[in-house]
């Protein structure tokens, strides 16, 4: 399967061109753009691991992209995402979230059910990879 | 001023009898409105041989204190205070029968927190008064300080983006079809295929509630098999709009609580719940963590006609006061009313922190939203795919695309539907981001994205000559024309 989180990943993967050209679109609008990684695909792991802060004041994407690429020399097996913060009075969040790196072979989630009373049942995704620890899930 | 438009000494004011209205003190056209008044516009069609200034100081009365005749228990009160005040009226661009009336009310006069105690003024009684052929309440200006008395969207476009993960483009919704007569079982599986294949949100239609073909129990439980299931599939947060609209109140909280223990992120309502209950609902939707998305069903009655009713961007406003995140707005280009500026004054009352004046989108008033949540406006009604360049010009980001015919009618089915949709929604964001002039180059990006995405050329295909180009019912009176200097 294809973690389809993120604004593109419905879009063939990116190349460093087309990253470029998002993160200068991010960086136009006057945001702070970020990396994060992490081996838990979890649509509610909202905490991705950050590859340094925010690059708050950097006018060039080509510096983002160099620091992805160094990302990827230590994690290239995880996922890697491009975030966009704005902190406009009013928005104060993120703008643009995209997955630049993905695993090679992603093995999906599980969905676990518990039958409750009423005929309710209660649902619980796990990633497959996530049995394994932290660390040791994508190689 | 002529001599009859004048007010009148206290003594001659208040002898029994009948008085015209602009002699009882609703018309002062010296008035300043204080920033702690609420203003309001109204269309007025006075009849025939009716003044335009006494049917402007008639609709001030009979929304606020008057009666038809003179009372002397007015003397009891601070009745100058109480008084709403016809300021201004000025005649329509278009039409030599029609007036705007500028209304100012004092704040005392409304609850605080009440949408219901507001509109039984505002559109209360004087929306029958003989002397008028017909009344339309264009506007209104709501000052912070009442503003500040109401709750507002109980989640707003920033946390609701925060707690489903999903930035930078507009969300994907697609309304379940056939909207009656699918069993629960048959139901999920449209939810389950349509999210599977990237959409967002699928949604009840507003009436499905609890019929004989599907009660409502059944319908919350394979809807969220069906979400679990495509979240599972995708890694996604997913969610439907379980609408919890029904009879009574304790009905409506029974089945939203039912919603929150299955785990929906969201629950839906309709407007002809209500006002009272719309705001009852978003104060649950606080307390409860939960997204709530209003249908506004029944408001084609007294929005649509231009000379009667209430606009829609008067409802657009009372809803971003009652607490509701989403609100259907209009789409321009889809087969529902909808000229493109009046529906962009609409967007901008959803989503923007203060509303500047702005005639030829049908604002009237400077709008301070005092730190309010926003509301998510959702487009829903005969778009597709081949207008996603349209749908992002004219309606911008912060926006739910709802393709429902556009999902479940595609040629390989619901899924394939969804992703076109999802592929095209993605392309034309990323092509806008990259600078493209993508609104002119719209067909050929979308053209280029089919190339690796076969659901979206067949999408394409069938509905290329799809339009809905009607003459709109409800444009502004106000054209921007060029300045000549």
């Amino acid at each position: 399967m294809r973690v389809t989180q993120g604004t593109f990943s419905f879009l063939p993967d990116f190349t460093d061109q087309q990253i470029h050209e998002q993160v200068q679109y991010c960086i136009d609008n006057g945001w702070a753009v970020s990396i994060e990684y992490t081996d838990d695909p979890h649509p509610r792991n909202t905490y991705w691991e950050m590859w340094g802060h925010p690059m708050f004041d950097n006018p060039d994407a080509a510096a983002v992209v160099y620091e992805l690429n160094e990302c990827r020399k230590v994690y290239g097996s995880y996922y890697i995402r491009i975030i966009a913060f704005d902190s406009s009075p009013g928005w104060e969040s993120i703008r643009l979230s995209f997955i630049v790196n993905r695993p090679a072979d992603e093995p999906g989630f599980k969905l676990s059910r518990t039958e409750v009373k009423g005929r309710n049942i209660q649902y619980s995704i796990t990633p497959y990879s996530s049995d394994k620890p932290q660390g040791s899930r994508y190689k | 001023m002529p001599d009859g438009d004048k007010k009148l000494d206290a003594k001659a004011r208040y002898s029994a009898g009948v008085l015209e209205y602009k002699k009882m003190g609703y018309w002062e056209p010296d008035y300043l409105p204080k920033d702690t008044d609420v203003i309001a516009l109204f269309r007025i069609t006075p009849q025939d041989g009716v003044d335009p200034i006494e049917a402007a100081a008639a609709v001030a009365g009979e929304s606020s204190t008057a009666t038809w005749t003179v009372v002397w228990t007015d003397r009891l009160t601070a009745c100058e205070k109480y008084r709403a005040k016809a300021y201004r009226v000025d005649p329509t661009p278009n039409n030599p029968n029609e007036y705007f009336a500028y209304i100012a009310y004092e704040l005392d006069l409304f609850e605080p927190g009440s949408i219901a105690n507001l509109t039984a003024s505002i559109i209360g009684n004087v929306f029958g008064f003989k002397p008028l052929k017909a009344l339309r309440l264009e506007d209104m200006r709501l000052p912070v300080a009442y503003v500040k008395t109401f709750q507002g969207p109980a989640t707003g476009i920033v946390v609701e983006r925060e707690r489903l993960n999903c930035y930078g483009r507009p969300l994907l919704g697609a309304t379940v079809k056939p909207k009656l007569g699918l069993s629960g079982r048959n139901y999920g599986r449209v939810v389950y295929e349509a999210l599977k294949g990237g959409l967002d949100f699928t949604k009840d239609d507003e009436n499905i509630n609890s019929q004989p073909f599907m009660h409502w129990r059944d319908r919350f439980l394979y809807c969220m098999e069906a979400v679990n299931r495509a979240s599972a599939a995708t890694g996604e947060i997913k969610g439907t709009y379980l609408n919890v609209t029904a009879g009574t109140m304790e009905e409506m909280y029974k089945r939203a609580e039912f919603a929150k223990e299955l785990g929906s992120v969201i629950i839906m309502i309709d407007l002809v719940i209500g006002y009272t209950a719309i705001q009852s609902m978003a104060k649950w939707a606080r307390d409860n963590d939960m997204i709530l998305h209003l249908h506004r069903a029944g408001h084609g009655t007294y929005t649509r006609q231009k000379t009667h009713g209430v606009s829609f961007r008067v409802i657009a406003k009372w809803m971003r006061l009652a607490g509701v995140d989403h609100i259907h707005a209009g789409t321009v280009v889809g087969k529902l009313e909808g000229d493109p500026a009046t529906t962009k004054g609409y967007y901008d009352i959803c989503r923007e922190e203060q509303n500047s004046v702005s005639l030829e989108t049908g604002v009237f008033f400077d709008q301070d939203w005092a730190s309010l949540n926003k509301v998510m406006p959702v487009a829903s009604g005969g778009i597709h795919a081949g207008q996603m360049h349209q749908l992002i010009h004219y309606l911008g980001e912060d926006v739910v695309l709802q393709f429902g015919g556009g999902t479940i009618g595609h040629p390989q089915g619901i899924a394939a539907g969804a992703t076109a949709n999802r592929v095209a929604l993605e392309a034309m964001v990323y092509a806008r981001n990259s600078g493209r002039d993508y609104l002119a180059e719209g067909p050929t990006i979308l053209a280029e994205a089919a190339k690796t995405c076969t659901p979206l050329r067949e999408a394409l295909d069938i509905w290329k000559d799809v339009t809905f180009d009607y003459a709109s019912t409800d444009a502004p009176d106000f054209v921007p024309t060029t300045s000549v200097s």
